[in-house]
């Protein structure tokens, strides 16, 4: 079942993830056959998967804390699955891990079903409406993104926008019993990515800086980089630990793809730096955007991230890492 | 009661006392700690292989590049230090393998058989209790995840959810989409394993491989194999060592050294086959 809904939501989920426009009626279309399942990872979080597309939640004593609400169409579902969970605990937070219609579509009936905790001061602030609805963070660029879809045919609702972004490094809570942290990873996937850690539970949710659906990601014209999303990669390997034998331990939800542990991602940190290591030295060695393809230096992981269909084929791939990594000190590292 | 009826009545009663008379389905008792016996491929499972030695390995273009771009010193990340064999080349290796049966206490059926391989602590389930496997989406391990079923005297087992690992010690990769299945045999005291292990991502047919065990009659249990990561060599954030195509200059020295066809060297489905032996022996092959 879950392969034929890959088949059914694969040329969808092309478009969203490529920010591009899906009509309603198309989405309800394509997404009706497709269920959202859960898996609890381990603590309080649990990884809720709509076909191609992840998210994640928490259930504890404070509530509900949900990290990307998948797409539009899918929300119904995602909210029916958090409740068979969570009963009736209430909604307090969405984070966006960034700002693409396949993370944050549902975020207005998420947010909508939710609650907030708001008094004193801080109600004057916000607004008594706020408390009827669960507050959205995410990183300022991520909210920038969604503001200058403003105007045009796909505009994101304002309601669907980040009530908190943040522009430093981090920014956390105690939730649940168990810190939890949004952590900042410049120019990556796009340049307003953020790994959210749940630090008691050992759960990172990656969004798309980490996929095992495809060769790496990244967007050069919203920001993003092959190198600022290997010192991601390299970040989240930093943070993960192994319980024994390099296995279980920091458990890390994908932004698409299989739930995994630290060695599943080293093995594709491995992959990505190898092949950024060979199309720099081709670059470094004068070679044509066209010779560099026509070398095949992705063979060898080709039959296991290739694709010669949607937005992110092989071909794309290797342009968009020729791009990222002619660019001026490219291949300097981010750290 | 005529005589056709009576003879219907005695041949339900024969079938009755048969069933009531032996078990639903035969089973054979693995139970005990093995010790890999090494008759076959002992040098490449024991010392370990030679870079650029992939005879027999049914690779495509993408394995051998694989191959001919790994760099042992990969091994020394930290990250990669405490690896297990995965469970589709563990019985390759060295150490003690205790195979375990679990029954339930109140029906004695067979629920789970747990094997353990010294090495790293390979521990595996085998669940015998007829459960699925898990959706797509759940986590891989590095055994896997497996059922299995006794068919006759044999033990069959398929492991699926299996973590990016290798099929030779010296860069020859099999992806997380390979599977696997297994027969055990055993003989009095001795034990045939035999695996059939089929990768979409870097094999053109399966890879079908034995390995001999005999019975540890003296031992009851496996040494505990701890192991810790460490920094042994400094290397820079971020850095994984590995050769640009091309640039390993190992590509051709395990032919050269045993004066074998670069050709053969270099594996393939056919080099597996004793046709392709005697095609390199009739000079049809490139050969040295």
């Amino acid at each position: 079942m879950f392969s034929s809904q890959l088949k059914l939501t694969a040329a969808v989920s092309a478009l969203v993830v490529a920010g591009l426009v899906v009509t309603s009626a198309q989405q309800a279309n394509n997404f009706a056959n497709v269920d959202v399942e859960t898996l609890h990872v381990q603590g309080n979080v649990w990884m809720a998967v709509g076909g191609p597309f992840n998210a994640a939640f928490s259930v504890g004593d404070d509530g509900v804390l949900v990290v990307d609400t998948l797409v539009e169409p899918l929300a119904d579902k995602l909210l029916a699955a958090i409740q068979k969970v969570a009963g009736n605990k209430p909604i307090r937070y969405v984070f966006n891990t960034h700002w693409h219609r396949d993370h944050t579509g549902g975020n207005i009936k998420v947010a909508d079903a939710g609650q907030s905790v708001v008094a004193g001061n801080f109600a004057g602030q916000a607004g008594a409406a706020q408390a009827e609805r669960a507050f959205i963070w995410a990183h300022e660029n991520a909210l920038h993104r969604m503001t200058k879809t403003e105007g045009t045919p796909a505009a994101i609702p304002v309601a669907a926008w980040p009530t908190d972004a943040y522009f430093t490094d981090r920014k956390e809570i105690y939730f649940n019993g168990e810190a939890v942290q949004l952590l900042s990873m410049p120019n990556a996937h796009t340049d307003g990515d953020s790994l959210v850690f749940f630090r008691k539970s050992d759960v990172i949710v990656a969004g798309d800086i980490y996929v095992n659906t495809s060769f790496p990601i990244f967007n050069l014209s919203e920001g993003g980089s092959y190198n600022g999303l290997l010192n991601a990669l390299n970040t989240i390997i930093e943070l993960t630990v192994p319980r024994d034998k390099q296995e279980g331990g920091t458990y890390v939800i994908p932004g698409h793809g299989r739930l995994v542990d630290e060695a599943d991602v080293v093995e594709f940190r491995d992959m990505s730096t190898i092949i950024r290591d060979r199309i720099a030295d081709a670059i470094k060695n004068k070679m044509t955007l066209e010779q560099v393809k026509a070398a095949k230096l992705t063979l060898d992981y080709e039959g296991r991230y290739g694709s010669t269909s949607g937005f992110w084929t092989t071909d794309a791939f290797i342009e968009a890492a020729y791009r990222s990594l002619s660019q001026p000190a490219a291949n300097v590292s981010q750290r | 009661m005529n005589n056709l009826n009576a003879s219907r009545m005695a041949g339900l009663l024969f079938v009755l006392l048969a069933c009531a008379s032996t078990p639903a389905f035969a089973q054979m008792d693995l139970t005990g700690v093995w010790n890999p016996i090494m008759h076959e491929d002992q040098i490449e499972r024991a010392p370990g292989p030679e870079v650029g030695d992939y005879l027999g390995l049914p690779i495509n273009d993408a394995g051998r590049m694989r191959g001919e771009t790994w760099n042992a010193s990969i091994l020394t990340l930290s990250e990669h230090t405490c690896k297990p064999h995965p469970s589709t080349y563990g019985p390759r290796g060295v150490g003690g393998m205790r195979i375990r049966f679990h029954h339930d206490n109140t029906t004695e059926n067979l629920v789970k058989i747990d094997a353990q391989i010294q090495w790293m602590e390979q521990f595996r389930e085998i669940w015998m209790d007829g459960r699925p496997h898990p959706p797509a989406y759940a986590a891989h391990t590095w055994q896997g995840f497996s059922t299995g079923r006794f068919e006759g005297n044999v033990l069959v087992v398929n492991t699926t959810h299996l973590k990016a690992g290798w099929i030779r010690r010296n860069g020859m990769a099999l992806s997380d989409r390979a599977t696997m299945q297994e027969r055990f045999f055993r003989h009095g005291n001795y034990l045939t394993h035999t695996s059939y292990i089929w990768d979409p991502v870097y094999f053109t047919e399966p890879i079908v491989r034995t390995n001999g065990f005999q019975l540890n009659t003296n031992a009851i249990t496996v040494q505990p194999y701890p192991c810790l990561p460490a920094v042994e060599v400094a290397h820079s954030r971020g850095d994984v060592p590995h050769f640009l195509p091309g640039k390993s200059g190992y590509e051709e020295e395990f032919a050269k050294k045993h004066k074998l066809p670069v050709e053969a060297a270099r594996g393939g489905a056919e080099t597996a086959y004793p046709e392709y032996m005697r095609r390199m022996r009739a000079g049809s092959g490139g050969g040295q």
